[in-house]
């Protein structure tokens, strides 16, 4: 005989109907979750003042077992480096000979900047750093890359504000509880960051690809073609964030944009700062112009 | 291996743990996407899930099929996704295990993993187009190596269910 059915319960109608009131409601709420998914995408904001009181909550999870995390991290890195050890102690040789000789110009040109600068009479901005906290952990199961950093709005932390790790950008805040912030990463797929070549400013979008790898497409198609190694840094157009921090060097140039390794590796971060978002110096205003005309 | 099928009357008093054992298990999963991990690339399973679709198969009368909405509101604020859209899968899921046992009532472990790998990459899948929707823009060959990792992971999540069940009873 086969089993009876537990959504099957025989003749008693309180039964019956407790088991269809399950299927509407479940029916019901499904049609109302995928509401609340379309109107993610149009209200963002609201969504996010959910998820940042889930991060409040959880942070002390997400730090009491950093320091594992990061003790693995380090001893197999430890342990892979001594492999090939002297293959990469030649080539580091020769890598530091070059560098010395590279920073020895770099010295005497920005004794040379720094001079002329004082000549102009241009003063350097200095950004002050808004705060700055641990990196935790990253959404793993989901196809999104977030990170939740360990500082929130209780240390004046905002939404749309850039992270930076010591070795260039790591993304920007989208979501601030009181303690801990969601930091949308720039390898997050579908994220696109405004970057120009260091060496001579031929600009491009870097374009997150969901697999810790960057996409990095020419603006202009007349540009010279992406070589393994160039270096790109944050133009700093859009005004999200402030140019000149490193941000993805290329590995596999490809013919319609190059595939880039972010400068920042986000999974060997310890701290970040948190920067306040960057605007562009405003244009002139229109009226000084003729008033130099007139004199 | 599957039981619900007890007589209802006369059952008496439940222990409190017979009804917090198995939902506890699958917040605490939905939990480890907080849990300090850098990750690249999505690969860690949804344990959450896994853990729902365990329990669900061992126990078929275990939950009413809108359980998934609290348990799917509380993955979707840890996990990163747009809110909902576990709501929306997880339920998704549930009405489709209800249909296969209305359709297949005797099943063994083997067809139950086969229903489980076609919910679990659905539910991968779907989690993907919802994320896409919302501003990302991923590939979903990058969602292989994590679907290949949920599928073999399952038989041990179906265990780890089977040995709290017991605990449950027991207590």
């Amino acid at each position: 005989m086969a089993p009876p059915s537990p959504r099957r319960p025989g003749f008693s109608r309180r039964a019956q109907y407790s088991i269809f009131i399950a299927y509407v409601v479940a029916i019901a709420g499904a049609v109302g979750a995928l509401l609340l998914v379309l109107s993610a995408r149009f209200d963002p904001e609201g969504h996010s003042a959910l998820q940042s009181t889930a991060i409040d909550l959880t942070l002390p999870i997400t730090q009491t077992g950093h320091w594992v995390g990061d003790g693995v991290d380090t001893t197999t890195g430890g342990i892979s480096a001594y492999f090939n050890a002297a293959s990469q102690n030649t080539e580091l040789k020769q890598k530091l000979a070059a560098t010395r000789r590279q920073a020895a110009a770099a010295d005497q040109l920005r004794l040379e900047n720094a001079r002329l600068k004082k000549l102009m009479g241009i003063q350097d901005k200095v950004i002050r750093p808004v705060a700055s906290g641990s990196l935790a952990a990253s959404s793993g199961s989901s196809s999104r890359r977030y990170a939740i950093l360990t500082v929130g709005a209780d240390r004046g932390v905002k939404n749309g504000q850039a992270v930076l790790g010591p070795d260039g950008l790591v993304g920007r805040i989208v979501a601030t509880g009181r303690q801990g912030a969601r930091v949308l990463l720039i390898i997050d797929g579908g994220n696109v960051t405004p970057v120009k070549r260091a060496s001579d400013g031929v600009t491009a979008l870097a374009i997150g690809r969901g697999d810790g790898m960057l996409v990095l497409r020419p603006i202009t198609s007349n540009a010279a073609a992406f070589r393994r190694g160039d270096v790109f840094v944050t133009s700093g157009s859009g005004g999200l964030y402030r140019p000149g921090v490193p941000v993805a060097r290329v590995t596999q140039p490809g013919r319609d944009g190059a595939i880039a390794i972010p400068a920042a590796d986000p999974t060997r971060l310890d701290y970040a700062i948190v920067e306040p978002v960057f605007q562009a110096p405003p244009p002139l205003p229109p009226s000084t112009l003729p008033d130099q005309e007139e004199k | 291996m599957a039981r619900g099928y007890a007589p209802r009357l006369n059952k008496g008093e439940q222990h409190w743990a017979v009804l917090v054992i198995p939902a506890l298990s699958v917040l605490l999963g939905s939990l480890t996407s907080v849990l300090p991990h850098l990750a690249l690339y999505p690969l860690i399973p949804p344990f959450g899930l896994l853990l729902l679709l365990g329990w669900r198969l061992i126990v078929r009368d275990i939950w009413p099929v809108w359980t998934a909405l609290p348990l799917g509101f509380f993955d979707d604020l840890l996990s990163g996704q747009p809110l909902g859209s576990s709501m929306f899968l997880w339920t998704v899921a549930l009405l489709v295990l209800e249909l296969c046992d209305r359709w297949m009532m005797w099943r063994d472990y083997r067809q139950d993993w086969v229903i489980a790998s076609f919910l679990i990459i659905l539910a991968l899948l779907g989690g993907l187009a919802i994320a896409n929707m919302a501003g990302g823009e991923t590939s979903a060959l990058f969602l292989i190596p994590q679907i290949v990792v949920s599928l073999l992971v399952f038989p041990l999540i179906v265990r780890i269910c089977g040995g709290l069940d017991r605990l449950r009873w027991s207590l």
